[in-house]
């Protein structure tokens, strides 16, 4: 690719050159996010310090009428953060400052490149969490939480990251810098601020976030139930939320998952349950208590062969290990994993993970579950090695059946992990030309240029003169 | 009125002024309308509802009222704030949330899915049935609060929740509103009018007492809230202090502690947009209402 000099000079003009990158190693390794997407590469990596400097950035690519991608962590499971060939990728991750901790309002104000569990560690101090807690905590940052508008386990209860989100401070493809939001409740105007949660880096870049900080509850009771099969922890789990009891969490792994993660991590899961729900029950003591009877008595009556309820922070806490390290224990299984995160309704959990397990058979592919049951939330994880000739087309076959059960279910494309470019040809089967052009609109208001993160999350197509074409190369 | 999503587009059409009219509980915000702006009501009534899912599909032209006796009727209800005759759609159009917020969130974290007729007469839906998606762009959030400007709504999808055990009111004269939100964990109200505070909690009875037995104020059962001043203010919670120190000479005022709403007589002044806020909203207008049909002389911002 020849490099556009005047692009880089003025890139270089604009930050510390040391911060502009263009070594081959680094395109390569941010031509790619934890996705199975690949990419050409970006024409330069840029490292800005303050909001001054992503402005900076996204007027640079602007003059040069070329693509800009913001980029977190990089811990993205659906392409999101995958760069069209020669785009500017502007990676947040030197901004990581804790604005401010206001204890007694409960809100705090970070920049993009916080990670999640750091967030959580400064406020916990405080008596304050943040709600969302994607299993990749230790890893994922705030502004990606806001680009994919995360979820987590504990999301069940008080919803994903958009509910989390007060304000922000972005920088708008146009280049201009304004606040989204405010601290203030009803702020005037069109909810931008909830346009903006989950885009994905197609309506502008997040410079700084005020999170909206939750009390941490006086009173937390974890319960570990197990079952001979799938379907009846499935069933226990429907019938939970029909008694009127919302958890804090409702999370299960299935099958072979549960060996994985009792090798690599030791959690105490039995080895041979059919499946393992982590029930999470949260507030005040007396609610709390109810709430674990119920627990205790549904799970019985829908064949549990054995109930636990946590007596030590050190037993809660090396569940919930067990829990969050699933992804990673895969690795023990095979060296490649694709997942989509399909939401279902409840009640037909167990039906669907019949069906699933079906496809990735008639695959002949090992699929695992793992995944936010209390919400519907799937995780079927498709393992194989892709040096195996022949394997992503099964795997990416299987995965456009999964997606077209659940949504013959009743369900949608993500609960959690965004569209990105591996999803975004998805999205006609659960939205209509008309649905499609609506969302075109509002994203062409945000972004009259189309240089913000084209070619994510909506197909080719969904507007007059879509000519963003999918990066060479990409498998999608 | 029990039209259908396809009845209701058809009535909206493809052209001239029109608006939709819910219970006109809230009709004067955004400003009057041009004359001989058309009227179009939204369906009514609720479509599905499923308890196990804790979702609801109902009509935008359904009155709060009945579906909130739907839900009742099973141990449920949404956070949807209740007034005589407000509909859903007006509800969510207009945005204001109840004074529940500070223990049940803001409305638009309620709604799942929308229908909506765009200015081409057409049926759009945006978003989706689940409790969990992120499929695409959040066309719910945008459209809760927009006031009809960028759509109409037609039928929704909302987040349903458990009718609380235990629900009560309490008066704590004297009270200061800081020590209060310390001492209590996520009441569903904190209310103060600069000299007494009002306290709304909900959950187990025996959570309940414990709570009002460790407040560290006196805490008195009263039927419900004080009388509200018609006026809504949103201000930074951090100010509601400032706000309502020295307030106006007699003005009676309450403040949702912790959430930053004033209840007064006088009205909000304007507020004036970030000039790159203005224009964005400018852009979205042209987006999804070009020839500017929907609801002319209303606006989101002065």
């Amino acid at each position: 690719m020849t490099v556009p000099a005047e692009l880089l000079a003025d890139l270089c003009a604009a930050l510390d050159p040391a911060r502009v990158h263009r070594e081959p190693t680094e395109i390569a390794l941010y031509a790619r996010d934890a996705s199975l997407t690949r990419a050409g590469g970006p024409v330069a990596v840029c490292f800005p310090v303050d909001t001054a400097e992503v402005a900076a950035c996204v007027r640079v690519a602007r003059s040069h009428r070329c693509a800009f991608v913001a980029r977190g962590a990089g811990t993205g499971l659906a392409g999101g953060a995958v760069p069209v060939e020669g785009a500017v990728v502007i990676v947040l991750t030197k901004m990581d400052r804790i604005r401010s901790i206001d204890v007694a309002r409960c809100v705090a104000w970070v920049e993009p490149g916080v990670l999640n569990l750091d967030l959580n560690r400064a406020v916990a101090p405080h008596g304050l969490r943040f709600a969302p807690d994607p299993s990749s905590q230790q890893a994922c940052s705030i502004g990606g939480n806001v680009a994919n508008n995360s979820g987590g386990p504990h999301c069940l209860a008080e919803g994903v990251t958009s509910a989390h989100v007060l304000a922000m401070e972005v920088v708008l493809p146009t280049g201009e810098v304004t606040v989204l939001g405010g601290l203030d409740p009803d702020p005037a105007g069109f909810d931008l601020r909830g346009s903006f949660v989950g885009s994905e880096g197609t309506l502008g870049i997040a410079t700084a976030v005020a999170v909206r900080l939750l009390p941490l509850p006086p009173c937390v009771r974890t319960v570990l139930a197990t079952f001979g099969d799938v379907a009846s922890a499935a069933n226990a789990v429907s019938a939970v939320i029909a008694e009127g009891l919302v958890p804090a969490a409702l999370e299960m792994l299935a099958g072979p998952m549960i060996g994985a993660v009792e090798d690599f991590v030791h959690a105490g899961f039995p080895r041979e349950a059919g499946a393992v729900l982590l029930a999470e029950v949260d507030g005040m003591p007396a609610a709390t208590a109810e709430a674990v009877e119920v627990l205790l008595r549904v799970c019985g009556e829908h064949g549990a062969s054995s109930v636990t309820v946590a007596t030590t922070e050190e037993q809660r806490a090396l569940w919930w290990k067990g829990r969050k390290s699933a992804f990673g224990a895969v690795a023990r299984i095979a060296p490649n994993y694709y997942l989509h995160d399909t939401v279902v309704p409840r009640s037909k959990l167990a039906g669907v993970l019949e069906q699933v397990d079906a496809i990735a058979a008639a695959h002949g592919l090992q699929v695992l579950h793992v995944f936010h049951a209390g919400d519907g939330n799937l995780h079927p994880l498709l393992v194989f090695d892709a040096r195996t000739p022949g394997v992503l087309e099964r795997v990416h076959a299987a995965g456009d059946e999964i997606v077209a059960v659940s949504l013959a279910a009743g369900g949608v494309l993500s609960g959690e992990h965004g569209i990105g470019l591996e999803k975004r040809n998805h999205m006609a089967s659960m939205f209509s030309p008309t649905d499609l052009d609506a969302q075109a609109r509002l994203r062409d208001a945000f972004d009259p240029d189309g240089l913000a993160n084209p070619t994510k999350i909506l197909p080719a197509g969904s507007r007059c003169g879509d000519l963003q074409q999918v990066p060479p190369g990409v498998w999608v | 009125m029990n039209r259908t999503l396809e009845d209701f587009a058809h009535a909206v059409g493809p052209e001239g002024p029109v608006t939709v009219v819910g219970g006109r509980t809230r009709w004067e915000v955004g400003g009057p309308l041009q004359p001989g702006v058309r009227e179009v009501r939204a369906p009514s009534g609720v479509v599905t509802h499923e308890p196990s899912e804790m979702t609801v599909r109902a009509g935008a032209g359904t009155t709060v009222a009945d579906l909130h006796a739907v839900l009742g009727a099973v141990g449920q209800t949404t956070i949807l704030p209740e007034q005589a005759g407000s509909t859903i759609g007006g509800v969510l159009a207009v945005g204001h949330s109840g004074i529940e917020r500070l223990g049940w969130g803001p409305v638009r974290d309620a709604v799942l899915e929308v229908r909506l007729v765009n200015a081409d007469g057409e049926l759009v839906k945006g978003g989706g049935p689940t409790v969990k998606n992120v499929s695409g762009y959040d066309l719910p959030r945008l459209f809760v609060g927009s006031l009809g400007l960028l759509g109409l709504l037609g039928e929704v999808v909302l987040r349903t929740r458990p009718l609380p055990r235990c629900r009560r009111w309490y008066h704590a004269p004297g009270a200061r509103p800081a020590s209060l939100r310390a001492a209590l964990y996520r009441p569903l109200s904190l209310l103060w009018d600069g000299t007494d505070c009002w306290v709304q909690l909900e959950g187990h009875p025996d959570d309940v007492e414990a709570q009002v037995a460790t407040a560290g104020a006196v805490l008195v059962p009263v039927p419900g809230p004080p009388p509200l001043p018609p006026q809504r203010w949103s201000i930074d919670p951090a100010s509601v202090e400032a706000a309502l120190t020295g307030p106006p000479e007699g003005e009676v005022c309450v403040a949702e502690y912790g959430v930053g709403v004033l209840h007064r007589h006088q009205a909000p002044p304007p507020v004036v947009p970030d000039p790159a806020v203005g224009r964005l909203h400018q852009r979205l207008r042209a987006a999804f209402d070009p020839t500017g049909r929907f609801s002319p002389g209303r606006s989101v911002l002065p």
